[in-house]
């Protein structure tokens, strides 16, 4: 039942043989060796596993592999780097946002999306845009500062 | 002592690449030269100078720190206090932390005591430092210390500046050797000190500064390895079977249910079945298919409904009655006026970001454990125990695991992949799954509280009598030390035994008679239970402040003052003045009547609350403005103005996010969070069942007064506000509606109801 898959991952063409079924997280993480989505309920329901799938915030905790197979996924890691950084790793970093960090993912590639289709989104669309999304540290007055100071940024 | 040896397991594969494993919190060449200098570095013992402080041959320093930093920047503190102690620049300082292999046992991430009592040694340890690389710079100048001064890391003659040697040849590549004063305890009382006395307040150029955290830009890259990133060569990944209801033992596995998946296999040690498989999706999958037959339920929990009423009837297990001043029944017999409240407070979950994870490698005669818990030194102890090692051939590796405010899942997953590890005879990854991390954590206790209180004619309180009853903080221990408070111990024989301790509101208020007791009931279940209790970020005190602070502004209803006034009049305290009046001041607080007269006529109704609390030398006041909507219950807890005083303060920056996040979780305990179960199981269990705040109910503002006192030494921050917050809401509840909510979580179906009753 396993198949062979490919998919292109933060940019770089990557291949695996897996089970159609089972969750891109684990392809990314078991496979693919890239750390940075993280298990946090595989069930969609905080955010900690989202990954950019042909630019659309997607929970790989629960998308089948077989389901993405040759698209264009995009991580936490790939969405920028120290050299380059996307204007919320910037901002994050500024505001010193994270505590434990394992909830980052959820939160900057959805805000990431957010801030692609609404650059300058106010403080109610910010708000509706990351519902859903889980910090157990309560670090949400400086992810909404962060998103903020992006948003400010890319103008 | 000889720790396990750094192994080649430190190196994970990453495709084709092979990369250094880099501990968060070190710095892989200062850690392997500051361990391969000349002359042999001495036992990692706290009486030697060495196991606090290295000096590099380049002048870098690392500090030893053996306690934690959870994700609030404690570390940057400890580096801030060690650079200026030493006289050297921050970005010079590295501090270790978390690894038994090279700090020494100051009690872990434990009740907010960072920087109040890790910091203190790792201040002397830095001042002695310096002071012994002032008198060998004094021999090789051939000057008095006296004509010394430092620049970073650069010893001169005062005057002649040409005249000078850095640590790093004044160290030349040796340890101390210096032997410190030791309180010969362990954990959070050690105290280790040399002769040198720190700097004082006014010296301090890089303590007060608000450093950021580097190793945020490592988590905002998604670079940083979690404990959950750990790989080591030839290790298994397993997931535990815990039974669907609680209590209830295995009676019967059938390892033929998972014969569809050939790649894992069946592990069992009395009550303890895992499944294990080379990859981690087998195991997940075969964990959910395996098919368990166990025992009948044993119906241990009372109905959900009625524990509070429980706990009200239980017998009690223990108690005392720590504040006893005055004559409190005889006053509150003749006292004109009687107020009386009860108050309730459900169990709560950790519900840590991701559930725990661990690995394990357990030979025979030595064990690594790589943990994200808060006290790496206790878990080294606690999987020693259960596989039959000393403990000083155990050697424990925090690694930042899924978020941390307790004893949380973390020291359970650790022995259970340590058992599991020693069973299989690899090294083994242990990773929960949501219905575990959030169902199986050990509980924020739940508890009942009565209040009364007596008002002579004039409106003075003439009596103060409260009570607390309810499950002790400690049924499992503040640590996994003993496999016995862990379930990988409770499945295997080992006896719980909880420890008996609760608590009386902290507070300054000087009644005449005053009086404050607790009991603890029994645990729910004797062992392996999902409803024990355990530390959860303030233990008990967001509890009992909810209950003694929400009392408080009763009183003060009831006679007929304003509640900061109240407050402020029954503390005399200069510093507890200051901070409420600083939270007063900085939210706009003038007297007026309340409930609020001009709360609104429409659908959303304002009010304001103020509370105030103490917290091991730490004094919070907060002022929480909400808005309710009288139709939907929902309740909005919109602003919070927060004075806090917490002494010297080594990182307002780091502070100031800290309290926030205080705030913000404990917004979230107070209006949403109740662990739910039934006569036989939790059934609070994933996000869905177990709600936490999100980002639409968080705060519009929250405002932060920090009160410096450079004069007095630091106190704890990584708690404190937490236990202000739940009161100062239902304050400004009753504020906006005239209702008083007395049970914790406010939900907005117990708003609607109350309103309906009002």
């Amino acid at each position: 039942m396993s198949e062979r898959i490919r998919l292109v991952v933060d940019g770089k063409p990557a291949e695996l043989d897996a089970d159609p079924a089972m969750p891109l997280l684990y392809a990314l993480r078991a496979d693919l060796a890239l750390n940075n989505p993280k298990f946090g309920c595989g069930l969609a329901q905080c955010g900690a596993c989202t990954v950019h799938v042909d630019g659309r915030p997607t929970r790989s905790c629960v998308t089948p592999v077989g389901a993405v197979k040759g698209k264009k996924i995009t991580t936490l890691a790939g969405l920028g780097t120290p050299e380059r950084p996307h204007p919320l790793q910037t901002a994050y970093i500024g505001e010193q946002v994270p505590q434990c960090g394992y909830c980052l993912s959820g939160w900057v590639m959805t805000a990431a999306a957010l801030l692609r289709d609404t650059p300058k989104p106010s403080d109610t669309q910010i708000r509706q845009a990351l519902a859903g999304l889980k910090c157990r540290c309560g670090t949400h007055m400086a992810i909404l500062r962060a998103v903020k100071r992006a948003a400010g940024a890319k103008a | 002592m000889t720790p396990a040896p750094l192994s080649r397991r430190e190196f994970l594969k990453a495709g084709a690449l092979v990369v250094s494993f880099m501990m968060p919190g070190t710095v892989g060449g200062a850690l392997e030269r500051a361990g391969a200098t000349t002359g042999g570095k001495p036992p990692l013992t706290p009486d030697e100078l060495d196991s606090w402080i290295a000096v590099l041959p380049d002048g870098r320093v690392t500090a030893f720190f053996g306690k934690m930093d959870m994700g609030q920047g404690v570390d940057v503190a400890i580096a801030q206090i060690v650079a200026d102690e030493l006289d050297v620049a921050f970005d010079r300082v590295v501090v270790v932390m978390g690894d038994t292999a090279f700090t020494c046992n100051q009690g872990g991430a434990s009740g907010s005591t960072g920087v109040q009592r890790g910091g203190v040694t790792l201040r002397y340890a830095a001042a002695e430092a310096r002071r012994i690389l002032l008198d060998r710079a004094a021999e090789k100048l051939s000057v008095e210390v006296a004509q010394l001064t430092v620049r970073d890391g650069v010893v001169s003659v005062a005057g002649d500046p040409r005249r000078r040697a850095s640590y790093g040849e004044l160290i030349n590549g040796q340890h101390f050797h210096h032997k410190l004063e030791w309180n010969k305890q362990y954990g959070n009382p050690l105290l280790a000190k040399g002769l040198a006395i720190p700097k004082t307040a006014s010296e301090y150029r890089i303590v007060g500064t608000s450093i950021p955290q580097r190793i945020v830009a490592d988590k905002v890259f998604g670079a940083l390895p979690y404990v959950t990133d750990v790989k080591v060569d030839g290790m298994l990944h397993a997931r535990v079977v815990r039974p669907p209801t609680a209590g209830c033992a295995p009676v019967t596995v059938d390892e033929s249910s998972i014969g569809g998946i050939p790649a894992a296999r069946v592990i069992r040690e009395k009550d303890l079945v895992a499944v294990v498989a080379e990859r981690e999706w087998d195991a997940v999958r075969a964990a959910a298919t395996l098919k368990v037959t166990w025992a009948q339920p044993c119906t241990p929990f009372p109905p959900m409904e009625t524990l509070h009423e429980h706990i009200r009837q239980a017998k009690p297990i223990g108690g005392g009655v720590p504040v006893n001043k005055g004559d409190v029944e005889t006053a509150l017999k003749t006292a004109h006026r009687l107020i009386e409240a009860e108050y309730e407070w459900p169990l709560q979950s950790h519900a840590s970001m991701g559930p725990a994870c661990a690995v394990a490698d357990v030979r025979a005669d030595q064990a690594t454990l790589w943990t994200g818990s808060q006290k790496p030194h206790y878990g080294r102890n606690g999987v020693a125990k259960l596989v039959g090692l000393p403990p000083e051939k155990v050697r424990a590796v925090w690694v930042p695991g899924p978020g941390s405010y307790g004893r949380n899942d973390a020291g359970d997953a650790a022995l259970d992949a340590a058992l599991l590890s020693k069973l299989t005879g690899r090294p083994v990854r242990v990773q929960y799954m949501r219905h575990e991390g959030t169902g199986w954590d050990p509980k924020g206790p739940a508890a009942v509280y009565r209040a009364r209180a007596g008002l002579d004619a004039q409106g003075t309180v003439v009596a103060y009598d409260f009570f607390g009853k309810g499950f002790t903080r400690q049924d499992v221990a503040t640590t996994e030390s003993d496999p016995k408070d862990t379930l990988a111990g409770q499945l295997t024989g080992y006896a719980p035994k909880p420890t008996v301790i609760f608590q009386v509101p902290a507070e300054a208020y000087d009644f005449a008679n005053k009086r404050c007791g607790w009991e603890c009931i029994a645990p729910l279940l004797d062992r392996g239970s999902p409803l024990r209790t355990g530390h959860l970020r303030d233990p008990l005190g967001p509890e009992t402040h909810f209950a003694s602070e929400s009392f408080i502004d009763e009183v003060a209803h009831a006679a007929g003052v304003d509640p900061v006034a109240f407050r402020l009049r029954h503390v005399s305290d200069p510093r507890h003045v200051a901070v409420i009046t600083a939270a007063a001041e900085k939210a706009g607080w003038t007297a007026r009547p309340y409930p609020n007269p001009r709360r609104g006529t429409g659908h959303v109704m304002t009010g304001r609350g103020v509370s105030y609390t103490e917290r091991n030398g730490t004094i919070v006041a907060v002022v929480a403005e909400v808005e309710v909507d009288r139709r939907s219950g929902r309740v909005w807890a919109k602003r919070f103005t927060v004075a806090h005083d917490c002494g010297l303060i080594i990182n307002p920056k780091g502070l100031e996010l800290t309290i926030e996040g205080n705030v913000v979780q404990a917004v979230s305990r107070t209006l949403f969070e109740e662990v739910a179960f039934d006569r036989n199981r939790v059934l609070s269990v994933d996000w869905a069942s177990y709600p936490i705040l999100e980002i639409q109910d968080a705060p519009e503002r929250i405002d932060i007064v920090l009160i410096n006192r450079p004069d007095v030494a630091s106190s704890g921050a990584g708690e404190p506000s937490t236990r202000t917050v739940p009161a100062a809401i239902a304050n400004a509840i009753f504020d906006a509606t005239g209702v008083r909510l007395r049970r914790v979580p406010i939900t907005p179906e117990r708003v609607r109801a109350a309103l309906a009753r009002a």
